[in-house]
């Protein structure tokens, strides 16, 4: 801790610490409100289909019911969460209209006086889809005549006109040319569920003023409050969305699935509405990381130094983008790793399938970049026959070099951090590794790098 | 069979925030009649301290205990906008976002003071304990809550301050991908020891040892919680979780947490960590975001252990028992 600070250094108790351990902190889901409803999702059991009919019949007789949803209900239910900074296009629907997407897709809103009638009333709905062909692989969905799932007409996020995010440094054909080892790797990771305690979920509630008091665990307030503006087409001012602790984000609820749709149900009845997922939604139905697929073509010098990388990455987006686009461009950002390499070429893609949506996740497209280029650097390091913290030390980026997406490195410390970890697990390093700092190469310690 | 051991290592950078649409945090403070200052914001807390970190940011501006700070957040009719906690943003932000608000705040509290004490702003000076004095003559000194009351019923003023600080919006150039995404780096380096058992193609994760640049650490207990969090979770990206296990195919998608498998307590490894402190130039007392990194470093990490236990290569996530047995089964039936 600095001398001169009295507060920030210090480990003060968490000012909420008492309330987690002992149970008393309210979340979202703790709150309940006189004369409120239940609202449930029919979601489509099929991959891809077109819906011919929605027969709500028999789910209206259900003992409790009280209304039914549907896209025609919806102001404007074409929508994209970053429109908000400019995203476009907008391309997801709030409730399917005459396709949906991915299995677990919401269609029908069901509202009722218990969560017991509305999952009756929800399994009384009769839907008659026609199956569609589906896609569920990266590099699949981009051949020709596969399964189109977006309704512009082809598989990929556009980034101002290229159908991946790109970053271009030097010339990697040629360093190619020139290397004396080339590495190549081809890294694939899951999608994961973000797996919070507290299930995404929020209570919509009337106020007697005319507004709605909406009660929300997202991670971004204004962001959910914003789009369920543009979606209700609403003005802002007649919402107030109140958060709190949330009870596990990382990520997963930066997106704004349930907001508008239990605000459209409070507006519709007049009483206060609770759409919370269940675990198998927020499993089954709600975003995940995205899969990866990442190709790294590396060219070597004889001594160790990369001298040119190219990264393709594929991002399985499942059928709707979300915040994925950013992690694109986020993955680009760094997919070079914290090294200085002269040539670099990145395309990254952002790729429509039919599969649960992603988004937001710890890590944002940095986690699958940071696994697939430190597995590449071993690799690179039994090919030169060089030890892992030396192939390290000697690409290790410094101050004031040029990243691939031309902004200078500042505030570099991944030597420091290498040195400290090699001394807290008793590895020895070489003076010559021991003594090379981050400081900018020509201050002189540039730590034997040619 | 055997029981393999091996150890391996990662190194890597993690970006503070994110601002391809323009990143701002704003803040509100006033004091109340006692000398409490409500900090009023709209960012959410996601049980990561954020509510504490910032309370202690706000203290050490305003040159106030920890304990007069009120931090009235996740209100959109009384916090002022915020983005959202995301992108390792919020401490960076919504810090510096405080710390202007703090800064004018406290411009309004000396001026009270020097009214009051009869001496000049320039004069005084805050002892960091809820006192203000005038320079070189320690007997001339007001409690700061004493100040704060003057402020409503003997002056009429208020003491407040307005704070914004925004990233500003960057485009990326479509050709190049020239950009400027973040504000600053954090940077880490792990190494994990796994053990593999080659008969029921277990890993059993023995340790994840780091070293961590986070910039300044305003709340070090808070740092180690995310750190030992990240382990665990990085762990369990490696080894374990899945929603898609035989992706592309789209079976045995789980519902549960019967089915979703994660590390329990039994499962968890020695954790340990360094934490090294290079002050950012551009973070709230020079943080650095360290919320999304600590789950990074140990994924590799242990992808390189079990190849330097096992001589096999495991590429795909999470490298699960069966890939482990399928991997040893195809290196035992010959070169490949």
């Amino acid at each position: 801790m600095s001398p001169d600070l009295n507060v920030v250094g210090n480990s003060v108790g968490r000012s909420d610490g008492i309330g987690h351990v002992t149970g008393r902190t309210r979340y979202t889901a703790d709150r309940s409100f006189p004369g409120m409803l239940h609202l449930k999702m029919v979601r489509s059991p099929l991959h891809h289909a077109r819906i011919r009919g929605i027969d709500l019949s028999a789910a209206e007789r259900v003992p409790g019911f009280v209304r039914a949803l549907t896209a025609r209900d919806v102001p404007h239910n074409c929508y994209t969460i970053l429109g908000l900074i400019g995203v476009e296009p907008e391309e997801e629907f709030v409730l399917a209209e005459d396709r949906v997407r991915f299995k677990g897709e919401a269609i029908v809103a069901i509202v009722a006086e218990t969560e017991a009638a509305a999952l009756e009333a929800v399994s009384k709905v009769q839907l008659d889809l026609e199956e569609l062909p589906a896609v569920f692989d990266v590099e699949e969905a981009l051949e020709p005549g596969a399964p189109i799932v977006t309704h512009w007409g082809n598989n990929t996020f556009m980034f101002e006109g290229h159908p991946c995010r790109r970053v271009r440094l030097g010339d990697v054909e040629q360093a190619f040319q020139q290397a004396d080892y080339i590495v190549e790797g081809v890294y694939n990771t899951s999608p994961i569920e973000h797996a919070p305690l507290e299930t995404t979920g929020c209570i919509a509630v009337p106020e007697a003023n005319g507004r709605y008091t909406v009660y929300t665990n997202t991670q971004a307030l204004y962001f959910s409050l914003d789009n369920t503006a543009i979606i209700l087409q609403v003005p802002g001012s007649q919402l107030h969305f109140v958060g709190g602790t949330v009870g596990g984000g990382f990520g997963g609820k930066v997106d704004v699935i349930v907001e508008p749709i239990a605000t459209l149900a409070a507006m519709k009845t007049n009483r206060p509405v609770r759409y919370t997922y269940s675990r198998a939604e927020e499993m089954q139905v709600s975003s995940t990381r995205s899969a990866w697929r990442i190709y790294v073509k590396d060219g070597v010098t004889r001594d160790g130094h990369i001298i040119a990388r190219k990264v393709t990455s594929y991002a399985d987006s499942g059928a709707y983008s979300r915040q994925t686009p950013y992690a694109l461009t986020k993955h680009a950002a760094n997919a070079a790793g914290p090294y200085a390499i002269p040539n670099v070429a990145i395309d990254a893609y952002c790729v429509y399938t039919n599969r649960q949506p992603t988004s937001a996740m710890r890590g944002f497209g940095v986690t699958m970049a940071s696994f697939a280029l430190e597995v590449q650097m071993d690799k690179i390091a039994e090919k030169v026959g060089a030890d892992p913290w030396t192939i390290r030390f000697i690409n290790a980026y410094h101050d004031g070099d040029m990243k691939p997406h031309r902004k200078l490195v500042e505030d570099a410390t991944l030597i420091e951090t290498m040195q400290a970890a090699a001394t807290r697990v008793g590895h020895e390093l070489p003076d010559v590794f021991r003594s090379m700092t981050s400081a900018p190469r020509d201050a002189g310690h540039d730590g034997g790098r040619s | 069979m055997a029981r393999l051991r091996g150890t391996g290592i990662a190194a890597v950078n993690y970006p503070t925030g994110m601002n391809l649409g323009g990143d701002p945090s704003q803040a509100l403070i006033h004091a109340t009649t006692s000398g409490s200052f409500v900090v009023s914001l709209s960012a959410t807390d996601l049980g990561q301290g954020l509510k504490t970190v910032i309370g202690q940011i706000a203290a050490e501006t305003l040159g106030v205990e920890f304990g007069e700070i009120v931090i009235d957040t996740a209100d959109t009719d009384t916090g002022p906008h915020d983005m959202g906690t995301f992108a390792s943003r919020a401490t960076h932000r919504v810090g510096n976002a405080v710390i202007a608000a703090a800064t004018e705040a406290r411009q309004a509290l000396l001026e009270v003071a020097a009214e009051e004490l009869e001496a000049a702003v320039d004069d005084l000076e805050g002892d960091g304990h809820g006192n203000l004095l005038v320079k070189g003559v320690p007997t001339r000194s007001v409690r700061i809550a004493e100040i704060a009351s003057m402020a409503q019923f003997k002056y009429g003023r208020t003491i407040a301050g307005r704070g914004a600080y925004m990233k500003p919006k960057s485009l990326v150039d479509p050709e190049t991908g020239a950009m400027d995404p973040d504000s600053t780096e954090a940077h880490a380096c792990t190494v994990a020891e796994v053990e593999v058992d080659t008969e029921t193609g277990v890993v059993t994760v023995l340790s994840i040892r780091s070293a961590y640049e986070v910039g300044r650490q305003v709340n070090p207990a808070l740092v180690q919680g995310q750190i030992a969090g990240g382990a665990w979770m990085g762990m369990s990206h490696a080894l374990y979780e899945t929603t898609a296990p035989y992706y592309p195919a789209v079976d045995h998608s789980p519902r549960d947490f019967s089915e979703y498998l994660m590390p329990g307590p039994l499962e968890m490894p020695e954790i340990e960590c360094v934490v090294l402190e290079m002050p950012s130039s551009n973070g709230p007392y020079g943080v650095k975001g360290i919320g999304e990194m600590t789950a990074n470093s140990p994924i590799p990490a242990i992808a390189n252990a079990i190849y330097h236990a096992t001589g096999v290569r495991f590429d795909d996530l999470p490298i699960t028992p069966e890939k482990i047995l399928r991997g040893l089964d195809a290196k035992r039936s010959g070169p490949s």
